[in-house]
Protein backbone atom coordinates (compact mmCIF):
# COMPACT_ATOMS: atom_id res chain seq x y z
CA UNK A 1 0.00 0.00 0.00
CA UNK A 2 1.26 3.52 -0.81
CA UNK A 3 2.37 5.45 1.55
CA UNK A 4 -0.99 8.27 0.59
CA UNK A 5 -3.07 5.31 0.69
CA UNK A 6 -2.35 4.36 4.04
CA UNK A 7 -2.88 7.48 5.49
CA UNK A 8 -5.90 8.50 4.01
CA UNK A 9 -7.41 4.99 5.15
CA UNK A 10 -6.31 6.15 8.64
CA UNK A 11 -8.21 9.33 8.37
CA UNK A 12 -10.96 7.84 7.09
CA UNK A 13 -11.14 5.01 9.93
CA UNK A 14 -11.13 7.80 12.51
CA UNK A 15 -13.86 10.22 10.75
CA UNK A 16 -15.92 7.12 10.53
CA UNK A 17 -15.42 6.52 14.21
CA UNK A 18 -16.41 10.08 15.00
CA UNK A 19 -19.24 9.88 13.33
CA UNK A 20 -20.71 6.45 14.33
CA UNK A 21 -20.18 7.22 17.57
CA UNK A 22 -21.84 10.45 16.60
CA UNK A 23 -24.91 8.93 15.26
CA UNK A 24 -25.21 6.21 18.19
CA UNK A 25 -25.47 8.82 20.74
CA UNK A 26 -27.89 11.04 19.17
CA UNK A 27 -29.58 8.14 18.44
CA UNK A 28 -29.17 6.78 22.21
CA UNK A 29 -29.34 9.72 23.85
CA UNK A 30 -26.79 7.87 26.69
CA UNK A 31 -25.79 10.04 29.69
CA UNK A 32 -22.20 8.41 29.92
CA UNK A 33 -21.41 8.44 26.49
CA UNK A 34 -21.91 12.53 24.89
CA UNK A 35 -21.63 12.97 21.50
CA UNK A 36 -17.98 14.39 20.07
CA UNK A 37 -19.72 17.22 19.17
CA UNK A 38 -20.82 17.78 22.15
CA UNK A 39 -17.30 17.54 23.81
CA UNK A 40 -15.49 19.60 21.57
CA UNK A 41 -18.25 22.46 21.85
CA UNK A 42 -17.53 22.11 25.74
CA UNK A 43 -13.33 22.08 25.40
CA UNK A 44 -14.24 24.92 23.19
CA UNK A 45 -16.43 27.21 25.68
CA UNK A 46 -14.63 26.35 28.32
CA UNK A 47 -11.18 26.51 27.25
CA UNK A 48 -10.46 28.02 24.16
CA UNK A 49 -13.11 30.67 23.30
CA UNK A 50 -10.69 33.89 25.13
CA UNK A 51 -9.55 36.93 24.00
CA UNK A 52 -6.96 36.98 21.48
CA UNK A 53 -4.98 38.65 23.78
CA UNK A 54 -4.77 35.53 25.29
CA UNK A 55 -4.08 32.81 22.63
CA UNK A 56 -8.27 32.37 22.53
CA UNK A 57 -7.59 30.95 26.32
CA UNK A 58 -10.34 31.47 28.60
CA UNK A 59 -9.50 32.36 32.23
CA UNK A 60 -10.32 28.59 33.10
CA UNK A 61 -7.28 27.41 30.71
CA UNK A 62 -4.95 29.43 31.53
CA UNK A 63 -6.17 29.10 35.72
CA UNK A 64 -6.08 24.82 35.32
CA UNK A 65 -4.75 23.87 32.12
CA UNK A 66 -1.16 25.75 32.52
CA UNK A 67 -0.12 24.79 35.90
CA UNK A 68 -0.52 21.53 35.13
CA UNK A 69 1.34 21.67 32.30
CA UNK A 70 3.70 23.90 34.27
CA UNK A 71 4.17 21.24 36.74
CA UNK A 72 4.76 18.95 34.89
CA UNK A 73 7.80 20.53 32.90
CA UNK A 74 9.28 21.40 36.28
CA UNK A 75 8.98 17.95 37.35
CA UNK A 76 10.58 16.62 34.02
CA UNK A 77 13.39 19.57 34.52
CA UNK A 78 14.16 18.68 38.05
CA UNK A 79 14.27 14.42 37.06
CA UNK A 80 16.97 15.64 34.22
CA UNK A 81 18.83 17.54 36.59
CA UNK A 82 19.10 14.60 39.14
CA UNK A 83 18.82 11.32 36.58
CA UNK A 84 21.05 12.84 33.80
CA UNK A 85 24.42 13.46 35.96
CA UNK A 86 23.67 10.59 38.19
CA UNK A 87 22.81 7.98 35.53
CA UNK A 88 26.49 8.84 33.73
CA UNK A 89 28.12 8.60 37.08
CA UNK A 90 26.73 5.10 38.18
CA UNK A 91 26.90 4.17 33.88
CA UNK A 92 31.12 4.81 34.17
CA UNK A 93 31.88 3.68 37.67
CA UNK A 94 31.45 -0.02 38.17
CA UNK A 95 32.08 0.96 41.88
CA UNK A 96 29.39 3.39 42.59
CA UNK A 97 26.63 1.48 40.63
CA UNK A 98 27.84 -1.70 42.74
CA UNK A 99 26.84 0.32 46.02
CA UNK A 100 23.72 1.72 44.46
CA UNK A 101 22.27 -1.09 42.18
CA UNK A 102 20.51 -3.12 44.09
CA UNK A 103 18.54 -0.26 45.99
CA UNK A 104 17.54 1.34 42.48
CA UNK A 105 16.17 -1.73 41.57
CA UNK A 106 14.19 -1.65 44.80
CA UNK A 107 13.37 2.24 44.43
CA UNK A 108 11.94 1.37 40.88
CA UNK A 109 9.56 -0.99 42.03
CA UNK A 110 8.11 1.25 44.63
CA UNK A 111 5.06 2.50 43.38
CA UNK A 112 5.43 6.12 42.89
CA UNK A 113 1.49 6.62 43.35
CA UNK A 114 1.60 5.15 46.86
CA UNK A 115 3.61 8.36 47.50
CA UNK A 116 1.55 11.19 46.66
CA UNK A 117 0.28 11.60 50.44
CA UNK A 118 3.87 11.32 51.52
CA UNK A 119 4.36 14.17 49.27
CA UNK A 120 1.53 15.75 50.58
CA UNK A 121 2.31 15.28 53.88
CA UNK A 122 6.27 16.34 53.59
CA UNK A 123 5.30 19.72 51.37
CA UNK A 124 1.94 20.56 52.01
CA UNK A 125 -0.91 20.96 49.69
CA UNK A 126 -0.15 22.94 46.44
CA UNK A 127 2.30 23.17 43.25
CA UNK A 128 5.45 22.15 45.43
CA UNK A 129 4.47 19.04 46.71
CA UNK A 130 3.01 18.07 42.94
CA UNK A 131 6.40 18.91 41.43
CA UNK A 132 8.40 16.79 43.91
CA UNK A 133 6.25 13.85 43.40
CA UNK A 134 6.29 14.26 39.88
CA UNK A 135 10.22 14.88 39.70
CA UNK A 136 10.23 11.49 42.28
CA UNK A 137 8.25 9.60 39.79
CA UNK A 138 9.91 10.73 36.73
CA UNK A 139 13.42 10.19 37.75
CA UNK A 140 13.38 6.83 37.63
CA UNK A 141 13.24 6.09 34.13
CA UNK A 142 15.48 8.74 33.12
CA UNK A 143 18.46 7.53 35.91
CA UNK A 144 17.94 4.01 34.40
CA UNK A 145 18.25 4.55 31.05
CA UNK A 146 21.08 7.11 30.90
CA UNK A 147 22.77 4.87 33.32
CA UNK A 148 22.08 1.77 30.69
CA UNK A 149 23.31 4.14 27.89
CA UNK A 150 26.88 5.15 29.54
CA UNK A 151 27.49 1.95 29.80
CA UNK A 152 27.23 0.90 26.20
CA UNK A 153 30.07 3.71 25.35
CA UNK A 154 32.01 2.30 22.70
CA UNK A 155 35.53 0.57 24.46
CA UNK A 156 37.22 1.69 21.19
CA UNK A 157 36.27 5.31 21.92
CA UNK A 158 36.85 5.69 25.34
CA UNK A 159 40.54 3.90 24.86
CA UNK A 160 41.18 6.12 21.79
CA UNK A 161 39.99 9.19 24.14
CA UNK A 162 42.51 7.90 26.99
CA UNK A 163 45.34 7.36 24.77
CA UNK A 164 44.93 10.78 23.24
CA UNK A 165 45.11 11.88 26.96
CA UNK A 166 41.80 13.90 26.26
CA UNK A 167 41.08 16.00 29.71
CA UNK A 168 38.14 14.33 31.94
CA UNK A 169 35.79 17.16 31.07
CA UNK A 170 36.25 16.81 27.14
CA UNK A 171 35.71 13.59 27.44
CA UNK A 172 32.59 13.95 29.11
CA UNK A 173 31.34 16.45 26.63
CA UNK A 174 32.48 15.04 23.32
CA UNK A 175 32.34 11.41 24.33
CA UNK A 176 30.12 10.27 27.10
CA UNK A 177 27.49 12.53 26.65
CA UNK A 178 26.56 11.96 23.27
CA UNK A 179 26.93 8.43 23.64
CA UNK A 180 24.09 8.17 26.43
CA UNK A 181 21.70 10.47 24.61
CA UNK A 182 19.84 8.32 22.86
CA UNK A 183 19.32 5.98 25.78
CA UNK A 184 18.26 9.19 27.73
CA UNK A 185 15.46 10.02 25.28
CA UNK A 186 13.94 6.72 25.38
CA UNK A 187 13.93 7.20 29.16
CA UNK A 188 12.77 10.85 28.56
CA UNK A 189 9.78 9.62 26.50
CA UNK A 190 8.01 7.08 29.42
CA UNK A 191 9.38 10.00 32.08
CA UNK A 192 7.02 12.20 29.86
CA UNK A 193 3.77 10.10 29.47
CA UNK A 194 4.51 9.18 33.51
CA UNK A 195 4.50 12.77 34.82
CA UNK A 196 1.47 13.12 33.00
CA UNK A 197 -0.36 10.51 34.90
CA UNK A 198 1.56 11.70 37.95
CA UNK A 199 0.29 15.10 37.87
CA UNK A 200 -3.60 13.75 37.28
CA UNK A 201 -3.25 11.42 40.14
CA UNK A 202 -1.85 14.52 42.26
CA UNK A 203 -4.45 16.48 41.10
CA UNK A 204 -7.42 14.33 42.19
CA UNK A 205 -6.04 13.36 45.79
CA UNK A 206 -5.95 17.16 46.25
CA UNK A 207 -5.62 20.17 44.41
CA UNK A 208 -6.86 23.81 44.21
CA UNK A 209 -6.42 23.62 40.42
CA UNK A 210 -5.17 21.99 37.32
CA UNK A 211 -6.80 19.26 34.89
CA UNK A 212 -7.17 17.02 37.37
CA UNK A 213 -8.57 19.19 39.83
CA UNK A 214 -11.49 20.23 37.28
CA UNK A 215 -12.27 16.54 36.21
CA UNK A 216 -12.90 15.79 40.23
CA UNK A 217 -14.95 18.69 40.19
CA UNK A 218 -16.98 17.45 36.84
CA UNK A 219 -17.32 13.91 38.57
CA UNK A 220 -18.36 15.26 41.82
CA UNK A 221 -21.29 17.15 39.62
CA UNK A 222 -22.01 14.08 37.35
CA UNK A 223 -21.11 16.68 34.77
CA UNK A 224 -19.94 13.67 32.13
CA UNK A 225 -19.81 16.03 29.19
CA UNK A 226 -16.97 17.71 31.41
CA UNK A 227 -15.19 14.36 32.17
CA UNK A 228 -15.15 13.32 28.48
CA UNK A 229 -13.73 17.42 27.71
CA UNK A 230 -11.20 16.66 30.65
CA UNK A 231 -10.43 13.20 28.64
CA UNK A 232 -9.91 14.34 25.22
CA UNK A 233 -7.77 16.97 26.38
CA UNK A 234 -5.44 15.15 28.32
CA UNK A 235 -5.01 12.60 25.27
CA UNK A 236 -4.15 15.22 22.81
CA UNK A 237 -1.81 16.47 25.73
CA UNK A 238 -0.10 13.13 25.53
CA UNK A 239 0.09 13.27 22.23
CA UNK A 240 1.07 16.16 21.91
CA UNK A 241 4.27 16.12 24.35
CA UNK A 242 4.74 12.61 22.91
CA UNK A 243 5.14 14.48 19.73
CA UNK A 244 7.47 17.29 20.95
CA UNK A 245 9.96 15.08 22.88
CA UNK A 246 10.37 12.72 20.05
CA UNK A 247 10.56 16.44 17.55
CA UNK A 248 13.57 17.21 20.26
CA UNK A 249 15.12 13.99 19.67
CA UNK A 250 15.30 13.87 15.89
CA UNK A 251 16.92 17.66 15.84
CA UNK A 252 19.45 16.48 19.09
CA UNK A 253 20.15 12.93 17.42
CA UNK A 254 20.61 13.63 14.14
CA UNK A 255 23.95 12.86 13.68
CA UNK A 256 22.92 9.99 15.37
CA UNK A 257 20.13 8.41 13.22
CA UNK A 258 23.02 9.39 10.07
CA UNK A 259 25.49 7.60 11.62
CA UNK A 260 22.71 4.52 12.47
CA UNK A 261 21.76 5.01 8.92
CA UNK A 262 18.04 4.82 10.70
CA UNK A 263 15.29 5.91 8.28
CA UNK A 264 11.99 6.34 9.99
CA UNK B 1 5.18 -31.43 13.76
CA UNK B 2 6.93 -29.74 16.64
CA UNK B 3 8.38 -26.33 15.24
CA UNK B 4 10.52 -24.52 17.56
CA UNK B 5 13.09 -21.79 15.52
CA UNK B 6 16.23 -21.40 17.48
CA UNK B 7 17.20 -18.52 15.05
CA UNK B 8 14.52 -16.19 16.01
CA UNK B 9 16.62 -15.65 19.21
CA UNK B 10 19.17 -13.07 18.05
CA UNK B 11 16.79 -10.52 16.20
CA UNK B 12 14.23 -11.39 18.88
CA UNK B 13 16.84 -10.11 21.30
CA UNK B 14 17.44 -6.88 19.39
CA UNK B 15 13.81 -5.80 18.90
CA UNK B 16 12.85 -6.95 22.54
CA UNK B 17 14.71 -4.17 24.00
CA UNK B 18 13.39 -1.60 21.34
CA UNK B 19 9.97 -2.80 22.19
CA UNK B 20 9.94 -2.17 25.95
CA UNK B 21 11.12 1.76 24.78
CA UNK B 22 14.42 1.61 26.80
CA UNK B 23 14.69 -2.12 28.19
CA UNK B 24 17.05 -2.30 31.17
CA UNK B 25 19.41 -4.88 29.73
CA UNK B 26 22.78 -5.19 32.08
CA UNK B 27 25.54 -3.65 30.14
CA UNK B 28 28.63 -4.86 30.30
CA UNK B 29 28.47 -4.58 34.55
CA UNK B 30 31.51 -5.46 36.13
CA UNK B 31 31.48 -9.12 36.04
CA UNK B 32 34.91 -8.87 36.62
CA UNK B 33 34.15 -8.54 39.87
CA UNK B 34 33.34 -11.16 42.03
CA UNK B 35 30.08 -11.97 43.55
CA UNK B 36 30.34 -11.52 47.00
CA UNK B 37 32.28 -8.39 47.26
CA UNK B 38 29.44 -7.23 44.58
CA UNK B 39 26.55 -8.27 46.95
CA UNK B 40 28.70 -7.06 49.82
CA UNK B 41 28.33 -3.61 48.08
CA UNK B 42 25.06 -3.87 47.44
CA UNK B 43 24.41 -4.43 51.22
CA UNK B 44 26.94 -1.92 52.05
CA UNK B 45 24.66 0.60 49.98
CA UNK B 46 21.38 0.14 51.60
CA UNK B 47 23.00 0.45 55.19
CA UNK B 48 24.46 3.80 53.98
CA UNK B 49 21.04 4.52 52.93
CA UNK B 50 19.12 3.52 56.13
CA UNK B 51 21.68 4.99 58.20
CA UNK B 52 21.66 8.50 56.67
CA UNK B 53 17.67 8.38 56.41
CA UNK B 54 18.00 7.65 60.42
CA UNK B 55 20.23 10.32 61.00
CA UNK B 56 18.25 12.72 59.01
CA UNK B 57 14.98 11.61 60.86
CA UNK B 58 17.29 12.35 64.20
CA UNK B 59 18.64 15.26 63.51
CA UNK B 60 15.18 17.35 63.75
CA UNK B 61 15.59 19.10 60.60
CA UNK B 62 12.18 17.25 59.53
CA UNK B 63 9.16 16.62 62.03
CA UNK B 64 8.65 12.48 62.96
CA UNK B 65 5.00 12.66 62.26
CA UNK B 66 5.92 14.33 58.88
CA UNK B 67 8.95 12.04 57.83
CA UNK B 68 9.01 8.95 60.27
CA UNK B 69 12.83 7.91 61.05
CA UNK B 70 13.44 4.73 59.35
CA UNK B 71 13.72 2.21 61.99
CA UNK B 72 9.91 3.55 62.78
CA UNK B 73 8.86 2.56 59.12
CA UNK B 74 10.32 -0.80 58.51
CA UNK B 75 9.44 -2.04 61.69
CA UNK B 76 5.89 -0.89 61.14
CA UNK B 77 6.71 -2.79 57.78
CA UNK B 78 6.89 -5.82 60.07
CA UNK B 79 3.99 -5.11 61.65
CA UNK B 80 1.74 -4.62 58.75
CA UNK B 81 2.39 -8.45 58.38
CA UNK B 82 0.23 -9.32 60.95
CA UNK B 83 -2.46 -7.21 60.61
CA UNK B 84 -5.76 -8.97 59.20
CA UNK B 85 -6.87 -5.86 57.27
CA UNK B 86 -3.89 -5.18 55.46
CA UNK B 87 -3.27 -9.32 54.68
CA UNK B 88 -7.23 -8.61 53.48
CA UNK B 89 -5.86 -5.81 51.05
CA UNK B 90 -2.63 -6.90 50.09
CA UNK B 91 -4.73 -10.20 48.55
CA UNK B 92 -7.48 -7.86 46.70
CA UNK B 93 -4.48 -6.08 45.36
CA UNK B 94 -3.32 -9.35 44.23
CA UNK B 95 -6.17 -10.80 42.98
CA UNK B 96 -7.52 -7.48 40.82
CA UNK B 97 -4.03 -7.71 39.52
CA UNK B 98 -4.63 -11.48 37.99
CA UNK B 99 -7.84 -10.62 37.07
CA UNK B 100 -7.12 -7.65 34.85
CA UNK B 101 -3.89 -9.10 33.68
CA UNK B 102 -5.55 -12.41 32.69
CA UNK B 103 -8.24 -10.45 30.57
CA UNK B 104 -5.68 -8.31 28.80
CA UNK B 105 -3.41 -11.06 27.84
CA UNK B 106 -6.60 -12.55 26.73
CA UNK B 107 -7.48 -9.51 24.70
CA UNK B 108 -4.34 -8.41 23.62
CA UNK B 109 -2.98 -11.16 21.96
CA UNK B 110 -5.33 -12.38 19.54
CA UNK B 111 -5.53 -8.91 18.92
CA UNK B 112 -2.26 -8.35 18.37
CA UNK B 113 -1.96 -11.57 15.77
CA UNK B 114 -4.79 -10.44 13.77
CA UNK B 115 -2.91 -6.86 13.97
CA UNK B 116 -0.02 -8.14 12.71
CA UNK B 117 -0.88 -10.60 10.46
CA UNK B 118 -3.19 -8.63 8.99
CA UNK B 119 -1.74 -5.18 6.99
CA UNK B 120 -4.74 -3.60 6.27
CA UNK B 121 -6.71 -4.11 9.97
CA UNK B 122 -3.40 -2.53 11.32
CA UNK B 123 -3.38 0.54 8.84
CA UNK B 124 -6.60 0.88 9.34
CA UNK B 125 -6.99 0.73 13.39
CA UNK B 126 -3.33 2.61 14.22
CA UNK B 127 -5.68 5.91 14.40
CA UNK B 128 -7.32 4.62 16.90
CA UNK B 129 -4.78 2.65 18.66
CA UNK B 130 -2.19 6.11 18.55
CA UNK B 131 -5.01 8.36 19.74
CA UNK B 132 -6.50 5.68 22.40
CA UNK B 133 -2.99 4.73 23.95
CA UNK B 134 -1.80 8.49 25.36
CA UNK B 135 -4.93 8.49 27.68
CA UNK B 136 -3.36 7.24 30.90
CA UNK B 137 -5.89 4.95 32.93
CA UNK B 138 -5.81 7.20 35.74
CA UNK B 139 -7.48 9.95 33.62
CA UNK B 140 -10.48 7.96 33.12
CA UNK B 141 -11.13 6.93 37.38
CA UNK B 142 -13.59 9.17 37.54
CA UNK B 143 -15.42 8.38 34.29
CA UNK B 144 -15.24 4.73 35.12
CA UNK B 145 -16.39 5.62 38.78
CA UNK B 146 -19.74 6.60 37.31
CA UNK B 147 -19.86 4.15 34.69
CA UNK B 148 -19.58 1.16 36.51
CA UNK B 149 -19.80 2.12 39.91
CA UNK B 150 -17.96 0.82 43.11
CA UNK B 151 -16.28 -2.46 43.58
CA UNK B 152 -13.99 -4.60 42.42
CA UNK B 153 -14.11 -4.48 38.71
CA UNK B 154 -13.99 -0.84 38.47
CA UNK B 155 -10.65 -1.13 39.56
CA UNK B 156 -10.13 -4.37 36.63
CA UNK B 157 -11.25 -2.21 34.35
CA UNK B 158 -8.71 0.29 34.63
CA UNK B 159 -6.28 -2.21 34.75
CA UNK B 160 -7.23 -4.15 31.86
CA UNK B 161 -7.40 -0.88 29.92
CA UNK B 162 -3.70 -0.10 31.18
CA UNK B 163 -2.52 -3.39 30.66
CA UNK B 164 -4.03 -3.89 26.57
CA UNK B 165 -1.44 -1.63 25.22
CA UNK B 166 1.99 -3.34 25.79
CA UNK B 167 0.91 -6.48 25.45
CA UNK B 168 -0.70 -5.58 22.31
CA UNK B 169 2.50 -3.52 20.96
CA UNK B 170 5.14 -6.20 21.91
CA UNK B 171 2.99 -8.33 20.43
CA UNK B 172 2.70 -6.46 16.88
CA UNK B 173 6.36 -6.05 17.06
CA UNK B 174 7.33 -9.37 17.59
CA UNK B 175 5.04 -10.41 14.92
CA UNK B 176 6.95 -7.88 12.73
CA UNK B 177 10.35 -9.83 13.58
CA UNK B 178 9.30 -13.03 12.45
CA UNK B 179 11.88 -14.62 9.85
CA UNK B 180 9.91 -14.07 6.36
CA UNK B 181 12.29 -16.97 5.16
CA UNK B 182 10.54 -19.45 8.33
CA UNK B 183 7.08 -18.25 7.31
CA UNK B 184 7.38 -19.09 4.17
CA UNK B 185 9.49 -22.24 4.12
CA UNK B 186 6.32 -23.76 6.22
CA UNK B 187 3.78 -21.90 3.82
CA UNK B 188 5.72 -23.90 0.74
CA UNK B 189 5.22 -26.98 2.19
CA UNK B 190 1.69 -26.83 2.30
CA UNK B 191 0.76 -25.52 5.95
CA UNK B 192 -2.11 -23.40 6.18
CA UNK B 193 -1.90 -19.69 7.53
CA UNK B 194 -3.48 -20.53 11.00
CA UNK B 195 -0.14 -23.39 11.32
CA UNK B 196 2.02 -20.63 10.50
CA UNK B 197 0.61 -18.65 13.03
CA UNK B 198 0.85 -21.48 15.56
CA UNK B 199 4.23 -22.96 14.68
CA UNK B 200 6.44 -19.72 13.78
CA UNK B 201 4.98 -16.75 14.55
CA UNK B 202 3.88 -17.53 17.99
CA UNK B 203 6.76 -19.45 19.24
CA UNK B 204 9.30 -16.47 17.79
CA UNK B 205 7.25 -13.56 19.19
CA UNK B 206 6.72 -15.08 22.28
CA UNK B 207 9.45 -13.38 24.06
CA UNK B 208 8.43 -10.30 22.73
CA UNK B 209 4.90 -11.01 24.24
CA UNK B 210 6.60 -11.97 27.78
CA UNK B 211 8.67 -8.53 28.19
CA UNK B 212 4.86 -7.05 27.45
CA UNK B 213 3.37 -9.27 29.93
CA UNK B 214 6.04 -7.95 32.34
CA UNK B 215 5.75 -4.42 31.22
CA UNK B 216 1.57 -4.81 31.73
CA UNK B 217 2.24 -6.40 35.29
CA UNK B 218 4.53 -3.49 36.52
CA UNK B 219 1.61 -1.18 35.11
CA UNK B 220 -1.58 -3.42 36.78
CA UNK B 221 0.18 -2.69 40.32
CA UNK B 222 0.57 0.79 40.21
CA UNK B 223 -3.04 1.13 38.43
CA UNK B 224 -4.32 -0.97 41.26
CA UNK B 225 -2.76 1.64 44.17
CA UNK B 226 -3.58 4.29 41.94
CA UNK B 227 -6.80 3.75 42.00
CA UNK B 228 -7.22 2.95 45.93
CA UNK B 229 -4.68 5.75 46.73
CA UNK B 230 -7.33 8.22 44.58
CA UNK B 231 -10.93 6.16 45.40
CA UNK B 232 -10.34 5.09 48.80
CA UNK B 233 -12.64 1.89 49.20
CA UNK B 234 -15.11 2.72 46.72
CA UNK B 235 -13.42 0.31 44.15
CA UNK B 236 -13.22 -2.25 46.79
CA UNK B 237 -10.06 -3.30 49.29
CA UNK B 238 -6.87 -3.23 48.31
CA UNK B 239 -3.09 -1.78 49.19
CA UNK B 240 -4.39 1.68 47.75
CA UNK B 241 -7.14 1.70 49.81
CA UNK B 242 -5.34 0.98 53.05
CA UNK B 243 -2.89 3.69 51.71
CA UNK B 244 -5.34 5.81 51.54
CA UNK B 245 -7.53 4.73 54.88
CA UNK B 246 -4.20 5.64 56.59
CA UNK B 247 -4.16 9.47 55.03
CA UNK B 248 -8.27 10.06 55.82
CA UNK B 249 -7.84 11.88 59.09
CA UNK B 250 -4.63 13.03 59.39
CA UNK B 251 -1.61 11.45 57.57
CA UNK B 252 0.24 8.41 58.86
CA UNK B 253 3.48 8.58 56.87
CA UNK B 254 5.07 5.47 58.83
CA UNK B 255 1.64 3.39 57.37
CA UNK B 256 1.90 4.50 54.33
CA UNK B 257 5.67 4.60 53.33
CA UNK B 258 5.68 0.70 55.40
CA UNK B 259 2.58 -0.38 52.79
CA UNK B 260 4.67 1.19 49.72
CA UNK B 261 7.59 -1.08 51.43
CA UNK B 262 5.55 -3.93 50.26
CA UNK B 263 3.93 -2.70 47.45
CA UNK B 264 7.21 -2.44 46.38
CA UNK B 265 8.52 -6.15 47.38
CA UNK B 266 5.10 -7.45 45.67
CA UNK B 267 6.32 -5.79 42.59
CA UNK B 268 9.48 -7.31 42.76
CA UNK B 269 8.42 -10.77 43.29
CA UNK B 270 5.85 -10.62 40.65
CA UNK B 271 8.24 -9.24 38.19
CA UNK B 272 10.03 -12.31 39.26
CA UNK B 273 7.29 -14.92 39.31
CA UNK B 274 6.83 -13.12 35.74
CA UNK B 275 10.56 -13.95 34.78
CA UNK B 276 10.37 -17.58 36.25
CA UNK B 277 7.22 -18.53 34.45
CA UNK B 278 8.77 -17.53 31.15
CA UNK B 279 11.66 -19.52 31.51
CA UNK B 280 9.40 -22.34 32.10
CA UNK B 281 7.25 -21.74 29.23
CA UNK B 282 10.13 -20.53 27.02
CA UNK B 283 13.18 -22.53 27.23
CA UNK B 284 14.62 -22.10 24.36
CA UNK B 285 15.01 -18.02 25.00
CA UNK B 286 16.94 -19.00 29.04
CA UNK B 287 19.80 -16.36 27.82
CA UNK B 288 17.84 -13.59 27.42
CA UNK B 289 15.63 -13.70 29.92
CA UNK B 290 18.11 -14.04 32.60
CA UNK B 291 19.71 -10.97 30.98
CA UNK B 292 16.97 -8.49 31.31
CA UNK B 293 16.03 -6.23 34.23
Amino acid sequence: MSRTATITLRLLVLVAGCAIWQVWTTWRHSVYFPAPSAIVTQMYHRWFSGSATHLLLTPAATGNILPSLGRIAAGLAIATAVGLPLGIALGRSARLSAYLEPLLHFGRSLPAVAFVTVFIAIFSLGTQSEVAFIAFGTTWPILLNTMDGARSVDPLQTETARAFRLPLGRRITALIVPATLPKFFAGLRISVSLALVLMVISELVGSSNGIGYLMNNAGTNYDLTGLWAGIVLLGILGYALNAAVLGVERHVLAWHRGARRLTT
Amino acid sequence: MRVQLNYASPQATRGGRHATGGGHRRGPSPAWKPRATRWGRGLAGLAILLLLAQALGSSGLLRRSVLPLASTVLARAVGLAGSAQFRTDLAATLESWALGLGIAVAVAVPCGLLLGNVPVVRSATRSLVEFLRPVPAVVLIPLIALLIGPGLQMGVTLIVYAAIWPILLNTIYGLDDVDPLAKETLAAFGFGRMAVIRHVCLPSAAPFILTGIRVASSIAIIVAIGTGVVTGRIDGNGLGAYIADATTSSPNTAVVLAAALWAGLLGLALNALITWAGRRALPWHHGYLGELW
